[in-house]
């Protein structure tokens, strides 16, 4: 399929604006740009038809089954993708006077108590843009917390082995170091090492809970004891808070701050990979670090108060990506108190489900009950038979599923890891796990055929050594 | 597995040629360049940079992962392979061929293995 | 109730019979017992779709919206082709996720490769990645990329636009590395004192242009002042003015930052925006974020993919130079349509509006009392004193339809966009001048 540019015929344009009503002034000589401007000439015929084109060689919700683990693909509402057009909401400056955006302000307000009350903590920024960005902000208030105390000594953050690659790179970020603990052999972390790590230079712990194998740590109140008791503070990484919400509150297992990725849990659409947004809530203790300006209520009318002198600053321009906050009060809004606590409890309920069904021929890494994802491990197919995690995750192409998470966490090799969430009906996880167990039957009947795959899809395996290589990262 | 037997080893898969008493040669090994698969880029220090025994110099990425290169010696970097920052495939073709970096000034050396030794170390990683 | 569960309750009781268990409570048999709610959220029940559509039409309409917009300061109201909202709002482009199975996600990847291309060709660069959250941390991520052993200290201009400088602060703090203002004189950036502050330690300056005062700074002198000390140069520049100004590769830049607002996206009170940066081929592996790049499959075809992944914390885990996972790539998207139906005639003929609207209300305002603070050439925005007091202005004109220029520091920076008409410009004269002869001068 051709690019844009090379769709581009000499000449041809739109008529979008009017003539200039006013005389026209250009910049003197010494400002004007003399590198030619080579954008693509198109009619918006020509642009309307490109997008098309790359419509139907993209996978989204509204094509299938999605069962990315981690990512948690669950249906995204479109009474959110409403009230995030309406008007009033799109047309407002971010810098008019407070008296002019009550509903924007309300809209912040309202979506900070209901995630509060829904992860147990007592305030709430909205300004990072995704989760890292939220991760980040989080142990900065962390660092300013430390730095407050005199505590400078306080310069590791203890991070666990199956983490994602997000918490150690942020801890670095926020001038730290990295304590890596090896999980235990039940894939949850291990409270001797966490014991012996845990010390008077620990600036905190970053965990995600349930894990990333999918696994509730059952000891979470020790763990978050321990922590406190060496005088570090304990970071919540919300990516799998789909498994809990409205059932537990991080809160209550003894976190100081919580990140949260609206995109994920809160059904805000991912958009092929952005924007979302990474809400940062925290104990009372350290909302006054919160990024600036806060919001607070003045009798009858909110208020932005830039005043915050304990405040770490700013992470980002303006608030945050207030539509995407919008849409995730609006899917608050329409499930309610009931609504979320049941989301959560048939996101668990499918992937039990889905993992009993695909139990039968794949190895499941996951003993007992799962939490809202599980993972697979293909290490014994890859040695025995070359059937690799890539191998299935390819095959699934030709089927019109989308993979799950593939070598991910790093901790199990080959791993498959599989979220299907609470949006999928019994159906659809009946029609998966066929899918999955009639490859996997095939793959071992033939694995030379399932290193061909995928098939039917417009590309086969790209060459990414050659694009690693040989970068060409522009038209 | 090839092992060059002119050459030395470390328990982390480096190759090492003494040219001179203070000054060696130092690059990856078939071992090494196998497990890693494809190279697409390699991250070498730069000239006079110091650098210390057993610990990461330099490193090698694949498509999908990256790994550190541990230094047999401390010392100074005297000289860098320039070539290899453009075709890093040539680790994987001639391994044994493509040196990395130049060690001078040299003060301290992990343990070296001989050709025999480290075939035998790799024979029990395996 | 609504809450998009397709399992009935009786296909949940098959479920829960196929895996051994008699209720859903032990689905949570790990979880310590007195932790669990049992729904004791203290939140409103749900409510039916079309309870929630009047309940947030409610909060939409305590907004006021302007129809006039003379504000800018880091948001710009432009003009959004009818095509870009219809394109982005494709169902399969917003519930897509990150296209790591290229097979399948070859729309999103050259929609992004697509971005890229036209990022380099406004700012001259070679290479981009595929956006980060917005202009300032744009410039923030770009600081980090110039950071070396010996050289970590930033040199930030002090005009530019606050969020900028605020957030590179907080960046600079968290990374424990150091940060200077660049002093301002007369509306631009000080390079004789910027002369003075460079030296070994420095590893980069900041200088964007037009600048938060709307000014166009010297950006080639600079350029050839901070290579000369030895430390990189980071350009901040608008992409509609970029269009018609020198651009960062010709001014000397090592890496062109900006926002992409501008490029098609509502203000939606702050966001989500765009962060673009391009950077030369020498330091393109140090940009962070995710990169598009061109190869091709088993089958010989063109493809496009992730690439450059191991720059990236997923795999780099401590060791990467970000933590930035995601990007912001519907936005990304929105820009790239923009610039596609726009074309190189439409960019170049919006910044002239800009700039000639600009220039033309300048006149108007200089005629009406309120003189220009700063000499010196501007594009769109630009700083007058206010011989009238200034909050008393800005509620005539909210009462009137128009939000003004932003009350700044001894004055107001005003702002116009191609769409600004003649006939607004000449009603807030007007308006002005009404103010001004109720007799409340200073």
């Amino acid at each position: 399929m051709e690019l844009l540019f090379e769709k581009s015929v000499t000449g041809r344009k739109s008529h979008i604006l009017p003539e200039c009503d006013v005389a026209l002034v250009k910049p003197s000589v010494q400002f004007q740009r003399v590198q030619e401007l080579n954008l693509p000439e198109l009619s918006e015929n020509d642009v309307s038809r490109h997008y098309s084109a790359l419509e139907r060689r993209t996978y989204g919700v509204n094509n299938g089954f999605y069962p990315l683990g981690s990512c948690t693909m669950k249906y995204n509402p479109r009474i959110n993708e409403v009230t995030a057009s309406m008007p009033g909401f799109t047309e407002i400056h971010p810098l008019q006077p407070d008296h002019t955006v009550q509903g924007c302000l309300e809209v912040l307000s309202s979506a900070e108590k209901y995630l509060c009350e829904i992860t147990g903590m007592d305030a709430m920024t909205f300004q990072p843009a995704a989760g890292a960005h939220g991760e980040l902000t989080g142990i900065m208030l962390f660092k300013k917390y430390h730095e407050a105390n005199g505590d400078t000594r306080r310069t590791k953050i203890i991070v666990p082995d199956s983490a994602h690659g997000t918490n150690p790179a942020t801890a670095v970020m926020a001038g730290m170091t990295v304590v890596n603990i090896k999980s235990g052999e039940d894939g949850c972390v291990d409270l001797a090492k966490l014991r012996a790590a845990a010390g008077d230079d620990t600036a905190g712990l970053m965990l995600t809970n349930p894990n990333t194998l999918g696994i509730f740590e059952k000891d979470i109140l020790e763990i978050t004891k321990i922590v406190h008791e060496a005088g570090g503070l304990v970071y919540y990484d919300g990516a799998n808070l789909n498994a809990i919400m409205g059932v537990v509150r991080p809160g209550d297992m003894g976190f100081d701050c919580v990140h949260l990725n609206l995109h994920k849990t809160f059904s805000t659409p991912h958009g092929g990979g952005g924007p979302g947004s990474g809400a940062v809530g925290c104990k009372s203790f350290l909302a006054k670090y919160l990024p600036k300006p806060h919001i607070v209520t003045e009798g009858a009318t909110l208020k932005q108060v830039y005043d915050c002198p304990d405040s770490i600053g700013k992470v980002k321009s303006f608030y945050g990506n207030f539509l995407v906050v919008l849409r995730a009060l609006t899917y608050i809004h329409t499930l309610g108190r009931e609504g979320i606590a049941e989301g959560a409890a048939h996101a668990v309920l499918n992937a039990n489900y889905l993992m009993k069904k695909l139990s039968t021929c794949y190895h499941v890494v996951n003993k007992g009950i799962c939490m809202h994802e599980f993972v697979l491990t293909m290490e014994k197919e890859a040695k025995e038979s070359h059937v690799t995690a890539m191998d299935i995750a390819k095959a699934l192409l030709d089927k019109g599923i989308h993979p799950p998470t593939v070598y991910f966490p790093l901790i199990i090799p080959e791993a498959l890891m599989i979220e299907p969430t609470e949006t999928e009906g019994k159906e659809m996880l009946d029609q998966a796990a066929e899918i999955f167990i009639s490859i996997y039957q095939e793959a071992m009947k033939d694995p030379e055929r399932i290193h061909q795959k995928p098939e039917t899809t417009v590309i086969g395996r790209p060459d990414e050594v050659n694009a690693a290589r040989n970068p060409i990262l522009r038209g | 597995m090839n092992i060059s037997s002119n050459l030395k080893y470390t328990k982390t898969h480096e190759w090492v040629e003494i040219m001179e008493e203070n000054r060696i040669r130092t690059g990856l090994s078939d071992f090494a360049q196998n497990s890693l698969g494809s190279l697409v880029y390699v991250n070498l220090p730069e000239e006079d940079d110091e650098v210390t025994a057993g610990e990461a110099y330099a490193d090698v990425e694949s498509v999908k992962a990256v790994s550190d290169v541990n230094s047999p010696a401390t010392g100074m970097v005297s000289l860098i392979n320039e070539e290899v920052l453009d075709a890093p495939e040539l680790i994987n073709e001639d391994p044994y061929g493509t040196w990395l970096v130049e060690i001078s000034e040299i003060s301290e050396m992990v343990e070296l293995m001989d050709a025999d030794a480290y075939e035998a170390f790799c024979r029990e990683e395996e | 109730m609504g809450n998009y569960i397709s399992s009935t309750k009786s296909q949940s009781r098959e479920m829960l019979e196929e895996i051994g268990l008699s209720s859903m409570n032990e689905l949570y048999g790990q979880v310590p017992g007195h932790l669990l709610l049992h729904n004791n959220l203290d939140i409103p029940e749900g409510r039916a779709e079309m309870e929630v559509y009047d309940m947030l039409k409610k909060t939409a309409d305590k907004n006021h919206i302007f129809p006039v917009i003379f504000r800018g300061a880091g948001a710009y109201r432009h003009y959004i082709p009818a095509i870009v909202d219809t394109v982005v709002s494709k169902e399969t482009f917003l519930t897509a996720y990150t296209p790591y199975q290229a097979e399948i996600s070859q729309g999103i990847l050259q929609s992004i490769f697509e971005y890229q291309t036209m990022i380099c060709e406004l700012t001259g660069m070679s290479a981009s990645n595929a956006s980060v959250y917005d202009g300032a941390t744009a410039a923030a991520e770009a600081v980090a990329m110039c950071r070396e052993r010996k050289r970590t200290k930033a040199l930030i201009s002090a005009a530019a636009h606050p969020d900028v400088i605020e957030t590179i602060r907080t960046y600079c703090w968290s990374a424990g590395t150091g940060m200077e203002l660049i002093p301002v004189k007369d509306g631009k950036t000080d390079l004789s004192a910027l002369k003075n502050m460079l030296d070994e330690t420095t590893a980069c300056v900041y200088i964007g242009s037009p600048n938060y005062f709307g000014m166009l700074e010297e950006v080639e002198e600079a350029g050839a002042l901070i290579h000369e000390k030895g430390a990189k140069y980071i350009m901040g520049v608008n992409p509609i003015a970029a269009s018609i100004l020198k651009t960062p590769r010709e001014c000397g830049a090592d890496i062109a930052v900006g926002e992409g607002q501008p490029l098609g996206m509502h203000l939606g009170f702050g966001g989500p925006y765009l962060g673009f940066m391009a950077a030369t081929k020498a330091m393109t592996r140090k940009l962070p974020g995710r990169i598009v790049g061109e190869t091709f499959d088993s089958r010989g075809n063109r493809a496009y993919v992730l690439t450059l992944q191991a720059r990236e914390q997923h795999i780099r885990r401590e060791k990467a130079s970000s933590n930035i996972c995601s990007n912001q790539a519907l936005c990304a998207m929105t820009a790239a349509v923009y610039m596609a139906v726009m074309g190189p005639e439409g960019m170049q003929e919006a910044a002239y509006q800009c700039m000639s609207k600009a220039h033309y209300l300048a006149d108007e305002l200089e005629k009406a009392g309120f003189s220009l603070k700063y000499t010196g050439e501007f594009f769109h925005e630009f700083v007058t004193e206010s011989p009238v007091d200034v909050k008393m202005l800005m509620e005539h004109l909210e009462q009137n339809g128009i939000l003004g220029g932003l009350p700044v520091e001894n004055g107001i920076l005003w702002c116009t966009t191609e769409m600004n008409r003649k006939e607004d410009m000449d009603r807030l004269i007007h308006l002005i001048r009404e103010v001004a002869n109720n007799g409340t001068t200073i």
